[in-house]
């Protein structure tokens, strides 16, 4: 009796803002104590729901190459739908209580994708994306990135080149990703026998609809949303001085009534057509002007760093393990050896 | 018209090539046969080549582009048809000039490229262009309301209701994620009408079903004129785009390989 209003006791004083509260209550609760702990029982149990997180800039401020409407439908209605189902279908779960990118890899269950798996992966993908991306952004990178990007891919621009082709070959929806690759196989004894720099290194890599690269224990960089949302949105834009042009031209057109049906929209679909971008390109232009105005390099190298040393930090506990392991072979040999040679003895 | 609501295999635009008599390897050209409008599976034979080509055509959709506004507009058919079917169909040639692969009719190339289950690159391209042309052909202006005849009592059979059957087709539309399509397909094995969900590009020929209707859930479709509301998007289909009349040709030609049972004639 006691430790159950203990533990509760410990469970609401952790949320309540009890922290003023003396400590000594959640040891030996009093009967006045007891009382408030009963008070503070009735409090909502904790559950973690998840947020929507808004972008670290106003929503009209990456313009013109992102427009607000895009945020505002992309952000506020896509990603915030992700969210809400995300919310409703791990509660009550043992998912509610994860980190987000624990219930990343978790509903992911090794390829075979839990139902909350696709809402939890695109909250997460579409935080990473906003993050990815400043006003005023673009340019080169420098430092450690640029210097582990010259190792790894020859040059800059082959990069760009890499990661627009991930980016236009991706069938269907998903994502492109710049990610550092220092994983570590999911097999109990996998032991790399030459281990060398350069086993982590900066890979591109493509995933469909909303997988990442966190499901592979890679740490991703850069993220690039290519649903064809972004497409569409991309489009618009560009063709909305086009279709300006248009409606007036349309006008004039209303305007001579005597040129035939047909010519008028051959003439119409002619001029759509040669100011439309072609499909091929319509993506690759939107990952250019993503990459030229909008991605974030500082965050990306905060990123790179935040992934170089948790690779460190695993080479170290790696390390550290086999060093070990080493030491209890060798003494289990001595032991083995001890009484091998009894036995060798023997049968002489 | 005819022409259109019929599947590719069976346009009367496939023209085989003309037998060539034993012992003599000439080339004829190809005269006395009505001149094919740009079709699938057809072998060019010309004296000057030496090389046979085969390529496949983009079909124009069974009606004007803005036949089927308000319900999908002008500008969407435009994009969709003009662009991306254009673009898979070009893509698509583009790889059969460096592959093998060649003088398939479209649905052999499906099956091919399919590969199993292991699609080989042109599996895209090809699957989409059929994809596509099955799709324009699903839908009519006027379209919508309650399937005719056999095509009715079939869905009654095998679904209990025809809104059982909506229902189901609906949902299983808004629980497919990322890019795909929907399907009221004939099974072959189970005999039955059933809806069946795909991914990217996949159809359901490549398991030797027999699509009846089909909807295409690639964003491309419906961004334009319902933005993210697929929901409006999947009814509307189902209430004034749907053409019942294209499902019953479909239907009928499907119950020459799939044996559904006695036929119901009155009793006198």
């Amino acid at each position: 009796m006691g430790g159950a209003s203990l533990l509760s006791a410990l469970a609401c004083g952790v949320s309540s803002s009890s922290i003023g509260a003396p400590p000594h209550s959640f040891l030996c609760p009093t009967p006045n104590r007891r009382r408030k702990s009963r008070r503070k029982v009735r409090c909502a149990p904790i559950t973690a729901q998840f947020e929507l997180k808004p972008p670290p800039y106003p929503l009209d401020s990456l313009e013109p190459h992102m427009s607000r409407e895009t945020l505002e439908h992309h952000w506020g209605r896509h990603h915030r739908g992700h969210v809400d189902s995300l919310n409703a279908r791990i509660a009550g779960t043992q998912l509610e209580e994860m980190e987000l990118e624990d219930v990343v890899v978790a509903s992911y269950n090794k390829g075979s994708p839990l139902p909350p798996f696709v809402h939890a992966a695109q909250v997460w993908n579409h935080d990473f994306f906003w993050r990815s991306m400043e006003p005023g952004g673009g340019g080169k990178p420098s430092g450690e990135l640029m210097g582990l990007i010259e190792r790894d891919f020859g040059s800059f621009e082959r990069m760009l080149k890499e990661f627009k082709e991930a980016a236009s070959t991706q069938f269907g929806s998903g994502w492109a990703w710049l990610a550092y690759k220092a994983n570590r196989l999911d097999v109990g004894n996998a032991v790399n026998p030459c281990p060398s720099e350069k086993d982590n290194k900066l890979v591109i890599a493509k995933t469909p609809n909303a997988v990442n690269p966190l499901v592979w224990d890679y740490s991703p960089l850069l993220a690039v949303d290519v649903w064809e949302v972004c497409d569409f949105s991309f489009l618009f834009f560009l063709s909305f001085f086009v279709f300006f042009f248009l409606k007036l031209y349309s006008g004039w057109q209303r305007a001579c009534t005597d040129l035939p049906l047909m010519f008028r929209c051959k003439f119409v679909l002619f001029v759509q057509h040669a100011y439309y971008l072609d499909y091929e390109n319509r993506r690759a232009d939107y990952v250019s002007i993503f990459m030229e105005k909008l991605v974030s390099w500082d965050i990306v190298s905060s990123r790179l760093h935040i992934a170089t040393a948790r690779a460190a930090e695993r080479a170290r506990e790696d390390e550290r393990r086999r060093r070990e392991d080493d030491v209890e072979i060798t003494n289990r040999e001595a032991v083995e050896m001890y009484v091998d040679s009894d036995n060798d003895s023997e049968p002489e | 018209m005819g022409f259109h609501l019929l599947s590719p295999s069976y346009c009367c635009g496939y023209q085989p090539s003309p037998p060539i008599s034993h012992g003599l390897l000439r080339f004829r050209p190809v005269t006395g046969i009505p001149k094919p409008s740009p079709q699938k599976g057809q072998l060019h034979q010309s004296r000057r080549a030496s090389k046979v080509l085969a390529y496949y055509g983009i079909t124009t959709p069974p009606y004007k582009l803005d036949a089927l506004e308000p319900y999908m507009s002008q500008r969407t058919l435009e994009l969709h048809w003009g662009k991306h079917h254009r673009d898979y169909v070009d893509s698509l040639n583009k790889q059969l000039v460096k592959s093998p692969l060649y003088g398939h009719t479209m649905e052999e190339l499906i099956k091919v490229t399919y590969n199993n289950g292991n699609p080989l690159p042109e599996f895209n391209n090809a699957a989409q262009v059929w994809n596509h042309d099955f799709f324009w052909e699903s839908m009519q202006s006027g379209g919508g309301k309650l399937p005719q005849g056999g095509v009715l009592q079939q869905i009654e059979k095998d679904f209990d209701s025809y809104s059982n059957f909506r229902d189901t087709f609906v949902e299983s539309a808004m629980a497919l994620f990322g890019s795909g399509w929907v399907w009221l397909v004939l099974r072959t094995e189970e005999k039955k009408l059933s809806v069946v969900r795909t991914s990217n590009a996949i159809c359901p020929l490549v398991w030797g079903d027999i699509p009846i209707i089909a909807l295409d859930m690639w964003e491309h479709a419906y961004y334009l004129d319902y933005k993210d509301d697929r929901e409006k998007y999947i009814n509307t289909f189902m209430d004034n785009l749907v053409s019942w009349h294209a499902a019953t040709v479909r239907m009928l030609r499907a119950e020459a390989f799939v044996n559904l049972g006695e036929p119901k004639i009155p009793v006198a």
